[in-house]
């Protein structure tokens, strides 16, 4: 359980989070969206215990991480925006350090090592110096290793950057399999990766929650975006406003390839009379079908609504 | 003290893994083996002078070549410590493995004492290394041991509170060059500024580094100049810490 109340950070009279409130529960994932510098590095970092905040406190597992931050630490695993490696040993040293540091108990070490080089598919590497590895293996050493302490609560900064298509989709299933006795949260650019892998979505920007939505209702609300796509053969002039006469649209778009986007009045099904005037002008139908929003939509809005 | 360890464990580690640590040990050796030798020449030539021992009365091992062979050495280590305390905390940064380090189940202070002594195991490795030119010199010599003993006593707190002074350099950049040439720099200036002056009760020669290890070399272990090592030593030490905490702060 990560519980965030009240998060403000204040670099001198820059603001980089103001007020920022969530919880989440076990087998939560959350995904963390928002533009560059709105202060998604800055609220990861406070909230692993990096960097105090200015006011405001964290919770993980109900242990405040500023109070009490040995005990805090000992639940989270965390891969920074860049993986903190030390260059000079191999992987399996690597590990075997973080374990020790992290306080991963001696007889469960070696299973956690083994279970993280495996999980990461590091097993091949795992005598190779960090070094001389490549960025997408070094992206996976700093996952295995915020996996390492087998923490309850995963953050994750970026996880899938710098890696190939078939890597990136190797991680997301990972995440997905770890998330069910955890609480993740990860930061991403990849709007679809969050659509895929989250069960929660923040948006932030300028250091200020816009959205806060479970990805359920969010694609619900999505699905539900009521506007029709209407492309018929017969699309000279006039087509408009004849769409514009059929009762309950409130509003008809002209798209670029000649088709029509068509918004009726709120709750209203226009789709019958809609089709019924297509046929009565044969205008010729040839596709009618519900817009589905995107993440992106929502994203977009989202951040350009609160600069208005 | 599990996390002490394992951070001793890394970083004597990381001294031996890079040919640093080898560089280090064998530059030293060399160039005080060399000084050494040097002194140890002029102390036979001296023996056989019959107008130098008119004037000092006797000849004395501990004055001609111990003495001075514990001068070279702590000039030695003024100039070898910063290269050793360099990377310590500001490689730490470069590679973002500070983040890992400060959101680990981990104390900073636990973090920064375990570098120290890191850092010291590699300091007192180079002193038991010089040592070998004084076990020569038992073999065929009868040096005052009790001189020697002090001496190196004071050479270990000498040389510790360089590191601690390197190490707190080392916490204010992420570049180890700039590190080393502002603990060059600390240093030489805590060595000099006795200089200024040469009343040993002055200001500035109570806070010369240099001063407070003649009593050593002499055989004297003076409660007042451990106290001043010491002191010296939490001094870098709590500075180090404090410069990692309010960075966290910033």
């Amino acid at each position: 359980m990560v519980y965030v109340h009240n998060l403000t950070k204040r670099y001198g009279s820059l603001v980089a989070v103001e007020n920022l409130s969530f919880r989440l529960d076990r087998g939560d994932v959350l995904g963390f969206l928002g533009p560059n510098g709105a202060g998604k590095t800055t609220t990861m970092r406070i909230i692993t215990g990096y960097m105090p905040p200015t006011k405001g406190t964290v919770h993980i597992e109900g242990v405040d991480i500023f109070d009490n931050p040995l005990q805090a630490k000992k639940m989270i695993g965390y891969l920074p925006e860049n993986p903190p490696l030390y260059l000079d040993m191999t992987v399996a040293e690597y590990l075997d350090f973080v374990a020790d540091i992290k306080q991963v108990k001696r007889k469960e070490k070696k299973s956690r090592i083994f279970y993280v080089l495996d999980k990461c598919g590091l097993s091949d590497v795992r005598k190779r110096i960090i070094g001389h590895l490549s960025k997408g293996y070094r992206q996976r050493v700093g996952i295995a290793q915020a996996l390492v302490n087998n923490p309850s609560v995963l953050i994750l900064d970026e996880p899938t950057i710098g890696l190939d298509p078939l890597q990136i989709i190797e991680i997301r299933d990972l995440i997905k399999s770890l998330s069910g006795e955890r609480t993740v949260i990860l930061s991403t650019h990849i709007l679809p990766e969050v659509t895929m892998i989250c069960s929660k979505v923040v948006i932030i920007n300028e250091g200020k929650m816009v959205l806060e939505e479970s990805l359920d209702y969010l694609s619900e609300s999505l699905r539900n975006s009521s506007s029709l796509l209407l492309r018929v053969k017969q699309n000279g002039d006039g087509v408009k406003e004849k769409i514009m006469s059929v009762k309950g649209v409130s509003g008809v778009k002209p798209g670029p390839s000649g088709e029509f986007v068509v918004t009726p009045s709120e709750g209203v099904e226009i789709r019958e009379e809609l089709v019924r005037m297509v046929v009565e002008n044969d205008l010729g139908l040839l596709e009618l079908r519900p817009l589905v929003g995107t993440l992106e939509e929502i994203f977009m809005k989202a951040i350009s609504s609160e600069g208005n | 003290m599990k996390a002490f360890y394992t951070i001793v464990k890394r970083e004597l580690r990381s001294y031996f893994a890079s040919p640093l640590a080898y560089i280090i040990l064998v530059v030293f050796q060399v160039i005080s083996a060399r000084f050494f030798f040097l002194y140890l020449q002029g102390f036979l030539q001296f023996q056989f002078d019959p107008s130098y021992q008119l004037q000092t009365g006797e000849l004395n091992l501990n004055n001609l070549v111990v003495l001075p062979y514990f001068g070279t050495i702590s000039i030695v280590l003024l100039l070898i410590v910063p290269l050793i305390t360099m990377r310590l905390i500001a490689d730490e940064k470069k590679n973002y493995t500070a983040e890992l380090l400060f959101t680990s189940p981990v104390r900073i202070r636990t973090i920064v004492f375990g570098k120290f002594t890191a850092s010291l195991i590699l300091l007192i490795l180079m002193l038991l290394l010089s040592s070998i030119n004084i076990f020569v010199l038992m073999v065929h010599g009868n040096p005052d041991l009790g001189a020697v003993f002090s001496g190196y006593i004071g050479l270990l707190l000498l040389g510790a509170s360089f590191l601690s002074i390197g190490i707190f350099a080392s916490s204010l950049t992420e570049n180890q060059l700039i590190a080393a040439v502002i603990s060059f720099g600390v240093l030489l200036l805590l060595w000099l500024v006795g200089a200024l002056s040469d009343a040993e009760s002055s200001i500035l020669g109570y806070i010369s580094v240099i001063n407070h290890y003649e009593d050593f070399s002499k055989g004297l272990i003076e409660l007042k100049d451990v106290i001043y090592y010491v002191s010296l030593i939490f001094l870098g030490l709590f500075l180090t810490y404090t410069s990692l905490e309010s960075e966290r702060w910033r």
